[in-house]
């Protein structure tokens, strides 16, 4: 029989050595790559020349000269694009950190509401995820300010909780703290209750842990975290004062103000993504065999501790991933806010500072790198927390 | 001899049978439980009556103008008097003819694919995937071969979305099967483009994306190259949702045993063949319902277009209720867009799941 005929000879042609042709490969892609790249830098620069805009960061110097609805940090009209730049930023990171918070609590609810055993709760919670995640963002977002916000009564008609809070289609208004005097008195026994609370579980799991001996940290923990603040109060006096809103006019003065545009934005971020995280939630725990659960059961751990102790924490090893990306989306679909005119990273910088200032490539580039940082960290911390209660198989 | 003759078996109590044996399983089965179901059937009260009342009961169905809303529901008149902006934008009266038969040749088109005893139903696919868009360009454009151009500016409403949609999808998924490609790829150099491109764009919010392909684009093409806005828009759908769309191919081809790559280097298939012959079919196979799910993303994501002012179902939809003859209109233009957008994304998630149960050939657990 003849085997040999077909089989190349071991030196063969360079062309089909895998490796050599690996090599031709790579070194093609990447030239195809970078020569995209020169090309579109080339026309950048050729068309940047002819419309007579210079290139650089300098303008973030330059004054804005625009006013902001809603800054957390100071802000008026003769500061610089780069400060402009700082509070986007920061109402950006202020809708998605309330987002995220208001979201998670929403979204474990209506996890666990949709494996209730009773019928009516687990209905409910599944008509309010099917609606929702079914709706896109920006609608549910124009929806609660056009239709909700925007329809509200005037500041004159405003609607009244109690006489501290105050709803109209200006925002709504709520009692501002501000600290007095005696507030570092309060701050500092409120730290040193937190620190007496730790180390006294500290210390109670390790006698546990030693002796087997149980001791109730609640038992301690709630009168130091009671009586260490409120001695405090009774030296210093009052550490906060309220500044409450009042109708002065045609407005209200004083106090919080929550604007429309931040309260549809969060509303609607909130009940989007909550039905996101419900549906994580609910496959998280159902990712937990029932045998978990009947093991935990014979050992004698009561329902709640079987929750806590074995059901949960076996749980978050599934939720955590997709949580992860549903707090990505949360941040990324904040830029939404362009929509409505909540003054966030978007809308101020790439909007109104590109607008005026005509600086396309740097305003985007600065834009895209400040959401790719956020996913990158939310992912790493994410990443890093979940290599942590990841499970340790042997 | 004496027969003992067995007494007929005891009903079970009738408490625990029937409706009340369900309600009380079901309803009230504990305190807690009791109070959870009136809490929730609080709730029901609370929401369901009044939306009843608001849009369908006080309702108004018929009219021309605001005046004929006068039951204080719900007008559905604006809906009704506006539907044709809604659904067509801007396109000329006269010809929105060649939109419908467009969209009638898709399904047309498109059913003989959902029919399980289609023979060769790949080569129907392929050759539809060829033929359709052509033909789609041609009756929504025209421009050639008779009929009159519709420049892309007067494109809008419901048919712009879908355009969008549709468009969108068909560009990102072979660009996303090749970036999922190059991702798993042996090759470092090939690896690190991929991964950067993708994870660049899954890092971005796609309004940052729709906002950088409407100003720098431009910047980016020599001198007297240019897109019109919905060329540019697609361009920035198509390259943000390939990122998306590789990763959950990648998805699929870490499923696939490696037993399957070595067997088909075993056959002495090179890499294309072992790729196209092989991995993928087994792989899209299994992504299909992530496909789906990428694809209801970008159709809701397709309502961000209204940032770059193109006219798509909600943007039309806005515009309209900014109408002073039509203000104060503003619910009822967002919930009938909300139900639009709800009836396509249910249906698709509904298929995908269908999909799912369908494809599933023992992958899972």
């Amino acid at each position: 029989m003849q085997t040999t005929a077909n089989v190349p000879r071991p030196g063969g042609s360079v062309w089909t050595d895998p490796k050599v042709r690996a090599w031709l490969f790579q070194i093609l892609a990447v030239i195809a790559v970078v020569a995209l790249g020169w090309f579109l830098f080339d026309n950048t620069q050729t068309n940047l020349e002819k419309r007579g805009i210079t290139s650089g960061f300098s303008f973030l110097n330059n004054s804005a000269g625009f006013g902001i609805a809603q800054h957390l940090i100071d802000y008026n009209e003769s500061n610089s694009y780069g400060r402009v730049f700082v509070v986007g930023l920061l109402n950006t990171l202020l809708v998605s950190v309330i987002g995220i918070v208001l979201a998670t609590l929403l979204g474990f609810l209506l996890g666990v509401a949709r494996l209730s055993p009773n019928w009516l709760v687990s209905k409910l919670a599944t008509v309010y995820i099917e609606t929702f995640r079914n709706i896109p963002p920006l609608l549910q977002i124009f929806f609660w300010y056009f239709a909700v916000m925007l329809s509200l009564p005037g500041p004159r008609q405003s609607m009244g909780m109690g006489e501290t809070f105050f709803l109209n289609s200006r925002g709504l208004y709520m009692p501002a703290p501000s600290p007095t005097d005696s507030f570092g008195l309060f701050a500092g026994a409120v730290i040193v209750a937190i620190i007496g609370v730790v180390l006294l579980s500290r210390w109670s799991k390790a006698r546990f842990e030693a002796t087997g001996k149980y001791f109730p940290v609640s038992l301690g923990a709630v009168p130091l975290l009671l009586v260490l603040p409120g001695l405090a109060v009774l030296l210093g006096g009052n550490p906060l004062q309220w500044s409450v809103p009042e109708l002065t006019g045609f407005n209200f003065r004083g106090g919080w103000v929550l604007i429309p545009e931040l309260m549809a934005l969060t509303l609607a971020l909130t009940i989007y993504t909550a039905a996101f995280i419900a549906e994580n939630v609910r496959s998280g725990i159902m990712a937990v065999s029932h045998g978990q659960t009947e093991a935990a059961r014979s050992l004698g751990l009561p329902a709640g501790k079987t929750l806590r102790l074995v059901i949960i924490p076996q749980a978050l090893r599934v939720i955590i991933p997709p949580l992860t990306s549903q707090y990505l989306n949360l941040a990324k679909n904040s830029s939404l806010a362009a929509g409505i005119g909540y003054p966030d990273m978007v809308s101020l910088f790439a909007g109104t500072v590109l607008n005026q200032t005509g600086q396309a490539i740097e305003v985007i580039a600065i834009t895209m790198s400040v959401y790719l940082a956020i996913s990158i960290s939310i992912s790493m911390l994410m990443n890093w927390y979940n290599k942590r209660i990841a499970l340790i198989e042997r | 001899m004496q027969t003992h003759t067995f007494k007929p078996d005891l009903p079970p109590p009738a408490l625990s049978v029937g409706v009340v044996g369900w309600l009380r399983a079901n309803l009230f089965s504990s305190w807690f439980n009791t109070l959870l179901t009136l809490f929730a059937a609080y709730l029901v009260w609370l929401i369901v009556p009044p939306l009843i009342q608001w849009a369908l009961i006080d309702a108004d169905w018929t009219g021309t103008t605001r005046a004929d809303c006068t039951s204080g529901g719900a007008c559905w008149v604006f809906v009704q008097q506006r539907f044709g902006q809604f659904m067509y934008g801007f396109y000329p009266s006269e010809l929105r003819w060649r939109v419908d038969l467009t969209l009638w040749l898709a399904i047309i088109g498109a059913a003989p694919l959902f029919v399980p005893q289609m023979p060769r139903k790949a080569m129907y696919g392929l050759a539809f995937l060829v033929v359709y868009p052509v033909l789609a360009y041609w009756l929504l454009h025209g421009g050639f071969f008779g009929l009159s151009t519709v420049s892309t500016s007067q494109w809008g409403g419901l048919m712009l979305t879908l355009v969008i949609a549709a468009v969108g999808i068909a560009g990102a998924l072979p660009l996303g099967i090749l970036l999922a490609l190059g991702r798993r790829s042996d090759m470092p150099a090939i690896r690190v483009i991929c991964v950067t491109f993708i994870e660049f764009w899954r890092g971005v919010p796609l309004i940052t994306v729709l906002f950088m392909s409407s100003v720098m684009l431009p910047l980016f093409l020599p001198e007297g190259l240019s897109f019109d806005k919905l060329m540019r828009a697609l361009i920035g759908v198509i390259l943000f949702q390939s990122a998306y769309i590789a990763e959950v191919v990648r998805g699929g081809l870490q499923a696939i045993p490696k037993g399957q790559y070595e067997a088909a280097a075993a056959m002495g298939l090179g890499y294309w063949r072992m790729m196209g012959l092989v991995i993928l079919p087994q792989a899209l196979k299994l992504v299909i319902p992530g496909i789906v799910n990428t694809f209801i993303a970008l159709f809701k994501d397709t309502s961000l277009v209204i940032i770059i002012g193109l006219f798509d179902l909600l943007n039309s939809i806005k515009q309209a209720t900014t109408d002073p003859a039509w203000l104060g209109m503003a619910t009822e233009g967002y919930v009938f867009a909300a139900l639009i957008f709800w009836i396509f994304c249910f249906g698709m998630s509904r298929y995908s799941q269908h999909l799912e149960r369908k494809l599933d050939t023992g992958h899972k657990r």
